[in-house]
């Protein structure tokens, strides 16, 4: 005991070990009030080192290689020990780390965890999040079944769209003229090197910039204001033990629905895994119905929402583009003078609610064909996507929010 | 009660687009018996499959030997499907006829089976393989009614006889039915049953996993259940002091 005591002396003397995990957990004060919704944030991070040691595994044995992909995923799922267990995890992850995002992005609306002093927190979360999304429409190419290759074939094309630049564009992200093996080559490169290495980069910055403002809470009011003779807050306990073992119990549960997926539907009904990605990659048959997998359909129902103006597609892409970055701005269109829902009044939790249904709306219509009937629908729900956020500068200040409590409040 | 309440909210947001694609097609297929744990059936659907598919489909993905899987030994491998000398047990499973001359005699190269069960459903298979007609249109006389003008013939023809394609006026609504209008080798159910097994072996080859996947999920959830009583113990334990 006395000897490593003595290491740890030596260590410190050296590298900030224990003010690091001081600073970090055993002495980072976080409220005490988290509820359910705050469970997210870690699993996130479970589920982004699954991702990093299945795919180190699957790495081993795919081959980048537009004649022998297909080959090698099916050589994984059936020749590899244990390789269709490494390909499930890490096809179940890649939904499920979406399905957690969305989670944790939606808690962030709920309790106004974007607001002063955390936008900059925000926005790098934000960064997360659209990082995520390449990392995500990269490696769906991997496969190289129909849909990976007409997936990445449509939304390649969308780039081409862009006035004066976008043949070029296009050509620059393929590397080819259609999407091809030198595209497949960059994908690879690009999805298990270039991106992974970047997404670790900014979650380390997510969570510096989370320790610097601490943690917002499901009364939105800061603890900080209350502090005792040590200068800690009063309503704050420390995460390491408190949250560790909170934050287990939520990552346990969470692996049960994980594995309860992954061993008993890893397909999910089509939606998880698509049928037609079972069919290997034919550049000369294009698929009657191409839908990209659904994390990605809300905003492929907006795209598909704007009509063609001047014989381009364009201003489909623009609205698409506009509907993942207008997150950004949130902390400066909410005029709302408390943060957290339980205070708001009623006009924002309509729009609130208007908003998750659009959103669910356009991410169940984006994986249909458009039909007549569904591009109206789809139309009226892209209204109100944006509404929620163009409108927001009005509906919070008309609120009528009520006051908030000076300490936190356990339910 | 509460969290309890948000986690099947959970399960529910993640259930949606499963039921959602339950209300697709408009095509009526009938209901595939698959049954995995059935041993025998997956032994005479495999033989079907390499007596009659192998001749022109391959399975390039699946191996001879994996075959013990369910339950076959090396012996029966080579005996029951009646492999040639020189094909080796660990070799995976070819067509007969090569490609070139596939496209040729169809137009089109017969598809790998080797997952096909996962791009078409089990319930397509299993009414696809039950659906061929004669039609004197085609060439070798045959087409299927829930894939109008295939290429593939009529292999199975000689085991279910000759069905024939009736459009009949109901109402004003047409619709068609397959009539068998010569007899085969195997009565009609005994044909149903053929098919049933060659379309379980095509689920299992689809993905061999399956056999294990689900016996292997039961024990992690297990698992994960215990662990997380303890979690959960260990949480309250700590938090007790905390109001």
């Amino acid at each position: 005991m006395k000897l490593l005591h003595k290491l740890l002396g030596w260590i410190d003397a050296r590298f900030p070990l224990t003010s690091t995990w001081k600073a970090h957990a055993s002495e980072y004060y976080a409220p005490k009030n988290f509820n359910f919704w705050y469970f997210f944030g870690s699993l996130a991070l479970l589920v982004l080192v699954i991702q990093f040691v299945s795919g180190i595994f699957l790495t081993m044995n795919y081959k980048p290689d537009a004649l022998f992909a297909f080959a090698s995923v099916e050589y994984i799922m059936r020749d590899v020990q244990w390789g269709w267990l490494l390909r499930y995890i890490h096809s179940t992850g890649a939904s499920m780390f979406f399905v957690v995002v969305y989670l944790h992005m939606f808690r962030s609306l709920m309790y106004g965890s974007y607001r002063k002093p955390r936008e900059l927190l925000w926005m790098i979360g934000m960064i997360i999040y659209l990082t995520l999304m390449a990392e995500a429409f990269m490696g769906y190419l991997l496969p190289w079944g129909q849909m990976s290759f007409w997936g990445a074939q449509v939304i390649v094309n969308l780039f081409s769209s862009v006035p004066y630049i976008g043949h070029d564009l296009a050509i620059l992200i393929r590397g080819d003229f259609v999407v091809s093996d030198t595209t497949l080559n960059r994908f690879f490169a690009l999805h298990v090197a270039a991106i992974p290495l970047i997404l670790v980069l900014i979650v380390v910055a997510h969570l510096v910039a989370l320790h610097e403002v601490g943690s917002n809470n499901p009364d939105g009011i800061e603890i900080k204001k209350h502090k005792d003779a040590n200068g800690h807050p009063l309503d704050g306990i420390p995460f390491h033990p408190y949250y560790t073992v909170k934050d287990g119990v939520g990552a346990v549960g969470f692996l049960i629905i994980f594995c309860a997926i992954l061993f008993f539907a890893p397909d999910m009904g089509g939606y998880f895994l698509e049928y037609n990605n079972f069919v290997p990659a034919n550049p000369m048959k294009t698929p009657e119905h191409i839908a990209p997998v659904w994390y990605f359909t809300p905003y492929y129902a907006i795209l598909r929402a704007v009509p063609p103006m001047f014989g381009s597609q364009f201003p489909g892409v623009v609205a698409m583009g506009v509907g993942t970055v207008i997150f950004f701005f949130l902390p400066w269109l909410d005029r709302g003078k408390v943060k957290s829902i339980r205070y708001r009044g009623t006009v924002y939790k309509v729009f609130l609610a208007l908003f998750v249904v659009s959103f669910l709306g356009l991410g169940w219509l984006g994986t249909l064909p458009a039909t007549p009937a569904y591009t109206v629908i789809s139309r009226i729900l892209a209204v109100v996507y944006f509404a929620f956020f163009l409108l927001m500068p009005w509906y919070t200040r008309i609120d009528k929010t009520k006051h908030e409590p000076d300490r936190v409040t356990s339910k | 009660m509460n969290a309890i309440r948000k986690l099947s909210m959970l399960l529910l947001f993640l259930a949606a687009p499963a039921m959602a694609i339950a209300s697709g097609d408009s095509v009526h297929l009938d209901k595939a018996p698959v049954d995995l744990k059935d041993n025998v059936s997956l032994q005479r659907g495999v033989k079907l499959f390499t007596s009659r598919c192998l001749a022109c489909h391959s399975a390039s993905y699946m191996r001879y030997n994996r075959l013990r899987d369910i339950g076959m030994t090396e012996e029966q491998i080579k005996k029951n499907l009646e492999l040639p000398e020189d094909v080796k047990l660990g070799s995976t499973m070819q067509a007969a006829m090569d490609v070139n001359t596939a496209k040729l005699a169809f137009g089109v190269a017969p598809p790998d089976l080797s997952v096909i069960a996962r791009s078409r459903s089990p319930d397509w298979i299993y009414t696809y393989l039950r659906s061929f007609h004669v039609d004197n249109k085609r060439p070798g006389s045959s087409n299927n009614a829930i894939f109008p003008n295939v290429a593939m013939p009529n292999v199975l023809g000689d085991l279910q006889g000759e069905q024939e394609l009736r459009i009949e006026k109901h109402e004003g609504r047409e619709t068609s039915k397959l009539v068998l209008r010569k007899p085969g080798s195997m009565k009609p159910a005994e044909f149903d049953v053929a098919i049933a097994d060659l379309t379980s072996y095509l689920v299992y080859m689809g993905e061999p996993a399956k056999l294990v996947r689900y016996n292997l999920g039961y024990i992690v959830l297990g698992f994960l259940s215990i662990l997380f009583v303890l979690m959960y113990a260990l949480k309250k334990e700590i938090w007790k002091d905390i109001h």
